[in-house]
């Protein structure tokens, strides 16, 4: 299935990547053969087969609601780019 | 020491022939004398390690040491660990020091073990070469003009070289057994949830699964005895009870019944290989199993079914990266979008990028049955595939490759060429299967690895049979950088 590349970009920015403009035509190309590559699966005959989700089909355990981990937060906002007060600074986003 | 097997160091250490300082000043000296060929290690952990023996040394005096108390074991840097880089090949995660430790170092911590450092891999564990690393790519020890393989190159690369007695890696489809064939190791990739992905970075989580790199069937059993058990923490984690996996090692093989998909021994196998692995199954065979051929009629769909899931779950699982709480960060982001959006151009590689694009298109609006739910719906026809044969057949055997380990650069300029050298391996993923690779021959100096597969949770069996095989034969006692033997 052939992709253009304003599909591209649309993707890009749901996946908030970037990507440069000398660079989008490489990219797009790329994945048009990926995708060429595994439309071979519509082909496959699935018709009333059920989705795998899981390979042991397992469901989500569900635990007990009652706390277990300590306050750690200086330790995780030690290694994070920006911090004040014990907030994450990110750019200006409400005038 | 360097050319001893984790059994044969843990009895050393207990006989007090060397200490586990002694081991690991060995080991850390041979990194850095060596590592500068390979590029196997990302980060060497010798002050700390050094540290950790002496502990180790003390409790080898006592009487609670464990089989891998005093052992240097190499970690794949994609298991988080506290206060070590844990850079998973990325830019973005060049700076990430852990505030934890994986459930599997805490593991191997408890036990004794020490962690000699941390290996190269493709970045995100996306690749199978090993070239997508953001610190270069590894040069497989039997020849340094060829790949390792991928994803965990460094970890297969490290025992080869006899830079670590054995590794952890991960598999997500085929990254612990693909390398280990190139490389001419063992390596075993247990059935999904055995061991617990707890602080193993995510790449795409109902396939992801960490598991032993060693020289032997019995140093991988010995590994996997501390890996796996049930983790509370990882909520996919099995509960199914863990055996002593050394336990069953010497059975004989009489009775066993082999399978041989048809389709891993057609066109695409490489002659040289085929003859390898026709010689193995022979050697299985004069020890009382019997092979019986057997189809999977659904294999042509693993690689596309596999290329729509795992980049699905990636463009899901990396969304995390985005420049506020860890990581790599833009310098002087506009506003918040320019935050994200630089972020991660310049931390993610061109493979992991393609990757989250592809995820993203299969998962986004109007497109989502077409490619996920379809995908969905191929692997359950391929694990119905499995769920037949084992009806006849007690394990599988084939390749674990199509040809040996191929020229650095020759495939990595082609994604969809690179994604084929998978087509034996990503099935087991898909099935959640547990997998190995033994090292079954060579072909022009390169080795050649025999895959098995077995049942979900029959990884004792495939130790047996790896073990049985092992001692019949000396391919894993082959060395590259010894001249000889190990």
């Amino acid at each position: 299935m052939a992709i253009e590349q304003d599909e591209i970009e649309k993707i890009a920015e749901l996946a908030r990547i970037r990507i440069a403009d000398e660079q989008i035509g490489d990219v797009t190309r790329r994945i048009t053969e990926i995708l060429g590559m595994v439309d071979q699966l519509q082909a496959a005959e699935t018709d009333g087969v059920e989705p795998m989700a899981n390979p042991l089909d397992a469901t989500q355990r569900l635990r007990v609601d009652e706390v277990t981990e300590s306050d750690q937060r200086d330790a995780f906002q030690a290694i994070a780019p920006a911090v004040e007060q014990g907030l994450y600074l990110v750019p200006k986003v409400i005038d | 020491m360097h050319t001893q097997t984790v059994a044969q160091l843990a009895q050393g250490l207990r006989e007090k022939r060397f200490s586990s300082v002694e081991l690991t000043q060995h080991f850390c000296s041979r990194i850095e004398e060596l590592d500068p060929i390979y590029n196997a290690f990302i980060t060497l952990n010798k002050d700390a390690a050094l540290a950790a023996a002496a502990a180790a040394d003390q409790r080898l005096a006592s009487d609670n040491a464990t089989a891998l108390t005093g052992i240097p074991i190499a970690h794949k840097d994609i298991f988080c660990t506290l206060g070590l880089r844990t850079s998973c090949g990325s830019r973005m995660l060049d700076n990430f020091i852990p505030p934890y430790d994986a459930t599997v170092i805490k593991r191997f911590n408890e036990a004794g073990a020490i962690i000699l450092g941390k290996t190269n891999m493709d970045e995100f564990a996306m690749g199978s070469s090993n070239e997508n690393s953001f610190y270069g790519a590894v040069k497989n020890p039997w020849d340094q003009t060829t790949v390792p393989g991928g994803s965990s190159g460094g970890s297969a690369a490290a025992v080869a070289a006899l830079l670590a007695p054995a590794a952890t890696g991960t598999d997500t489809g085929g990254s612990i057994r693909q390398p280990a064939a190139f490389c001419g190791i063992t390596g075993l990739k247990p059935t999904y949830g055995r061991v617990s992905r707890l602080g193993m970075v995510a790449y795409a989580s109902s396939l992801d699964q960490g598991g032993p790199m060693a020289h032997t069937a019995l140093d991988c059993a010995l590994l996997l005895n501390t890996m796996a058990g049930h983790d509370p923490l990882d909520s996919t984690s099995a509960q199914d009870p863990v055996q002593d996996y050394t336990q069953d090692l010497e059975q004989p093989l009489k009775g066993l019944r082999i399978g041989l998909p048809r389709e891993y021994f057609g066109e695409g196998l490489d002659p040289g290989t085929g003859a390898c692995i026709q010689a193995a199954l022979q050697e299985l065979e004069s020890q009382g199993a019997s092979l019986v051929d057997i189809n999977l009629p659904n294999s042509k769909l693993t690689i596309p079914a596999y290329y729509i899931i795992a980049p699905a779950e990636a463009s899901t699982n990396l969304s995390r990266y985005d420049g506020v709480r860890y990581g790599h960060r833009c310098e002087d982001p506009g506003d918040l979008h320019d935050l994200y959006t630089r972020t991660r151009e310049e931390g993610f590689g061109d493979e992991v990028k393609r990757r989250i694009l592809v995820g993203t298109y299969a998962l986004s609006a109007g497109y989502y049955d077409a490619y996920y739910k379809k995908a969905q719906q191929a692997r359950r026809l391929i694990s119905d595939n499995f769920t037949a044969a084992f009806e006849q057949v007690d394990i599988i055997a084939g390749p674990t490759t199509p040809g040996t380990a191929f020229p650095l650069g020759a495939k990595s300029d082609d994604p969809v060429a690179m994604y084929l050298e998978d087509v034996y391996t990503l099935a087991v993923n898909l099935a959640g299967l547990p997998g190995i690779s033994v090292p079954a021959g060579f072909v022009d100096g390169k080795p050649v690895g025999l895959q098995l597969i077995g049942r979900h949770f029959a990884e004792a069996q495939l130790l047996n049979v790896g073990h049985r095989y092992q001692q019949a034969t000396d391919w894993h006692q082959q060395a590259p950088v010894t001249g000889g033997t190990l």
